[in-house]
Formats: C-alpha cells, structure tokens, sequence
C-alpha cells in the first residue's frame, strides 16, 4: 500500500504533517532537507508526535518530553521506553508518499502461526 | 578521573549517570539514592499512578536491559560529604560508610514542606515519592470528602485526580490567585477555573491555622476561622531544596546549591543537577531553582560536560524552563520565565472556552508562552523562545 502523503513544496523544512491512516503515521521534513515517516503516537502517552519538537533527526514528544530518532524510531530520551515504527518515504514527481511497515504485532502473529 | 559518584538516584542523578558513559566516562560509578527503589519517574504520581490506572513497572525509568556499570548504593542516604582537594571527596553514608569519589554529582532533589501536625494526624499526607503515593491512594480509595493545602500544580493534579474517583474536594490556597509564581496573576486566575468548571471548590486568600483531629485528621481550620471538614487532607504547599546534608561542607548554599550555568558549584570537581540546584540563570541574571522534570532531565548532560572537561568545556546554553501539568483532561504548558514579563495577551483561541495560547513579553520581547490545551501552537512557540533565547546568550 501506498499513501499519498503531501506535496513536498507543502511541507516546509522544520514542518510536520499527520496522516490519519490508522494507526495514524507523522511524516517529518527535517531542515537538512530529508523526510521521514514514524508512528505519529507516542509509545509513553496518548500524543501527537507531529505536534512535537524536530531537531536534527530527532522528534521530542510534545507533552512529556521523550525524544525518538526519526531514522530508526527508537527512544533517545525517556520517559518513553518502546520505539515507534518507522515506515518507508517514497518522493515521486514532487509528492511525498508513505510505505506503512506491517505492524509488529501482526507479524509476532505471522511468525507463531508458522511455528 | 578514576570513581564519580552521584547522590541521588532519581530522574536528576540517573540522567548525569547516563550522560557520564555517553559522554565517555569508563571510570568507577556509584550511584546513591535514599528511596530503596530504582529510578522512577515522579509526574505519574499525582496523576495516573493516583488514580490506579498504571501500575509501579510503568514509571520505571530505567530500559529494559540498561546497564550503566554502576554500583548501586540504595535506600541508604548521604548524611555529610567531606570535601577535600580537587582529586578527592568523600560522601558520608547513613549507614556509617562513606564513599571516596573524585568528581560528584549532586542530584539530591527536594523534599515537600509539611503543616506543623501533619505528622501525628492519619489523612494527612505531602506527595512526592512513590511511598507518599502508595499511602495517599489507599486515603484516596475511601472516599468522602478531600481538602488540599496549595493551590500549586501539585495540588491542582491531586484534586483533579481525586475528583474524577468521586471525591468531595476543596482546595485552600494562601494567594489570591493560585499559580500566580509561576504563571503570574491574571493567567493564573485563567487556569484555575478549571477547578470551578469539574465541581471542586476553590477558597483562596485565606492561609491554614490548624488541622484538627484525634488519631485521624477530621478538619483543616482556616485563618478566617472557618472549618472544612475532612476525611483526607493532601498539603501542596512547595518544597525545600535537598541539601541539609551539605551544611559544613564549603559548598555555597542558598536555597538550594549555587552553580554557574553550567551546573559547576564553588568547589572543583563538584557538580549540582535537578531540583536542589540553583542555576544561574543568564537570562534572567539571577541564581533560580528550577523544579521541574525537563530542567532535569537535559541539565545534568551540561553539567557532566562541565565536570569531565576540569570546568574548561562550555557547554551550551539551557532551552529555557518548560513544564507541563495535566488537569481537569487539560494540558497546561508554560515555557520560559513569567516573572521577567511586563504584559501577557491571549493571542490564540480563547480562556472562556479552556483552549488559549498566550505569550508573555518584556519590552515588546517575547520571554514565556503559555497553552492550554493548544499544544501544537505551543511547541512552536517554545522554539521561538528557545531560539530567541540562545541569540541572546550568544
């Protein structure tokens, strides 16, 4: 599945957008010019992290202050202590979409089945 | 530097013990904490631990699987620290033994004031450790009618709390207006209406005489004579910086130890973070206590910095003071400093309806930002603040 998120030129460097897929997923445009996709909730406690604070690589959750790597969706700060999925960015013809990674609970499940 | 001990193992001493080996310190690391539990995580405990709804593994502050090569010193506290020339120190155990460091953290937080009798009288509680809460939520589970001493963001969560469980309650605040420190007056006043809007009475202007009971606390008597009955009384009203155990030890204490703005104290080697630190703050000039959780969370890596590099690194300069409090199902935010401003307007949304972002200025330049409820309007506005800020500081 492919989810058209934003045209590019719409999101400024520095900038978030929340897709309401379901979990719903954040894309971010960092200042250097990347764009990355994570679970837009945080792991610790019902927020938004596209309402959150980008630096670098590295979103701070806008409520309690945990910070997860964009790259790699894993905690840098607490009081997070899970990582939030990352999924794939595709940027085609000037438009940003999102490649969801199945969810790791499907997968446990997947992987039971088989054994 | 060949062993670093921190002295004190909440969020403040767990964050410098991290920041020690990220920063590549491979020395001996000796942690000490008064409580006999590991690190926790404290804002849960008005809140969702109170209300029963997480249980004592989720406010953890530790991963799953850390390791931070560190010896662990637990339930015993430092009494005394004996400082002598820049290579060593030595930490005075409760216990009688004493912990010879060269370099120390000290990350000894604060401890809740209490009302003279709170301690002979059962209902009567402070809330600051998770013994403090585990005590409060078995008061809190019997119901009947609630009174809480302090109007601060402490009390607020505990009467919001409390009252989502049922209870009767009624806040007593001093002030005029609660929360006038440290969102000033009129947002202070905005905010607390939240108390009004979920059924919870709200008495300010009007201190604490007594609190009255035999055994079991029955009622909290006011200046003005009046009387509120009582089944369980919460007193929120500030703490104290943790560092009588310091007293003869050269170190420059006054409310709180006094660092530079880098955590350094007036003694080489010797480091303060957290709740019992008093920054100086450049932007405002002065020394501040900043009690809150993000002060020490981030502070403590400036301050190992500081420490490892012999006070020759300059670390950068703090983002400015941010915290947050959930009340009421509303989130409150404030970044920056209050009492520096000379005006603050409501420049988004608006308080009758409990969504507002407001922004505080001094001389027409913005120096705190205040939501409630707008929390995406929020964090950018701390970013302009923190970006504002470290051009200045600069």
């Amino acid at each position: 599945m492919k989810i058209p998120a934003c045209r590019l030129a719409d999101l400024p460097r520095g900038e978030a957008c929340r897709l309401d897929s379901d979990p719903p997923i954040a894309v971010f445009h960092t200042e250097d010019g990347e764009v990355y996709a994570i679970d837009d909730t945080c792991t610790h406690q019902d927020a938004s992290l596209s309402d959150g604070w980008l630096e670098g690589c590295e979103v701070e959750c806008p409520l309690h202050a945990s910070k997860f790597d964009l790259r790699t969706g894993g905690v840098d700060s607490p009081p997070a202590k899970r990582p939030v999925r990352t999924h794939q960015v595709l940027v085609e013809d000037g438009m940003v979409y999102v490649l969801p990674s199945p969810t790791p609970c499907a997968a446990v499940h997947r992987a039971e089945g088989r054994a | 530097m060949k062993t670093v001990a921190v002295v004190g193992a909440s969020l403040a001493g767990l964050s410098a013990a991290r920041s020690l080996r990220e920063q590549g310190y491979d020395g001996r690391l000796v942690l000490i904490g008064g409580e006999p539990h590991r690190p926790y995580d404290r804002p849960p405990l008005s809140k969702e631990f109170l209300a029963g709804e997480i249980d004592e593994d989720a406010l953890a502050l530790e991963a799953e699987g850390e390791d931070l090569a560190a010896v662990w010193e637990l339930g015993v506290r430092a009494v005394g620290l004996d400082t002598g020339s820049w290579a060593e120190h030595h930490v005075r155990l409760a216990d009688g033994r004493s912990v010879r460091a060269h370099g120390i953290v000290i990350a000894t937080g604060a401890a809740a004031r209490t009302l003279p009798a709170s301690e002979r009288l059962d209902g009567v509680h402070v809330l600051r450790t998770l013994d403090d809460a585990r005590a409060l939520r078995a008061d809190l589970a019997r119901g009947g009618r609630l009174v809480v001493v302090g109007g601060g963001f402490i009390g607020a969560e505990v009467a919001s709390t409390a009252r989502r469980l049922g209870l009767d309650v009624t806040v007593v605040e001093a002030a005029p207006t609660p929360l006038a420190g440290p969102l000033g007056t009129q947002m202070g006043s905005l905010v607390s209406r939240l108390h009004a809007d979920h059924g919870v009475r709200l008495l300010c202007g009007t201190g604490v005489r007594a609190l009255a009971g035999t055994g079991r606390v029955e009622a909290v008597v006011l200046d003005d004579g009046r009387r509120l009955g009582a089944d369980t009384v919460v007193v929120g009203v500030g703490a104290r910086p943790g560092t009588d155990w310091l007293a003869g030890s050269g170190l420059d204490l006054d409310d709180g130890v006094r660092c530079d703005a880098a955590g350094r104290t007036n003694i080489p080697g010797i480091v303060a973070v957290g709740d019992c630190a008093a920054w100086y703050e450049p932007a405002v000039g002065a020394h501040r206590r900043v009690e809150h959780w993000t002060g020490a969370r981030e502070r403590p890596a400036a301050a190992v910095a500081a420490l490892l590099s012999g006070g020759r690194g300059v670390p950068e300069p703090p983002r400015p003071p941010y915290f947050w409090s959930d009340q009421y199902g509303s989130r409150i935010q404030f970044a920056g400093y209050a009492a520096e401003a000379d005006s603050v307007t409501v420049e988004e949304g608006a308080a009758a309806d409990r969504s507002f972002l407001a922004v505080y200025r001094s001389a027409g330049r913005p120096v705190a930002v205040l939501g409630l409820n707008q929390t995406r309007l929020f964090t950018r506005w701390r970013r302009r603040l923190a970006t504002a800020e470290a051009r200045t500081a600069g």
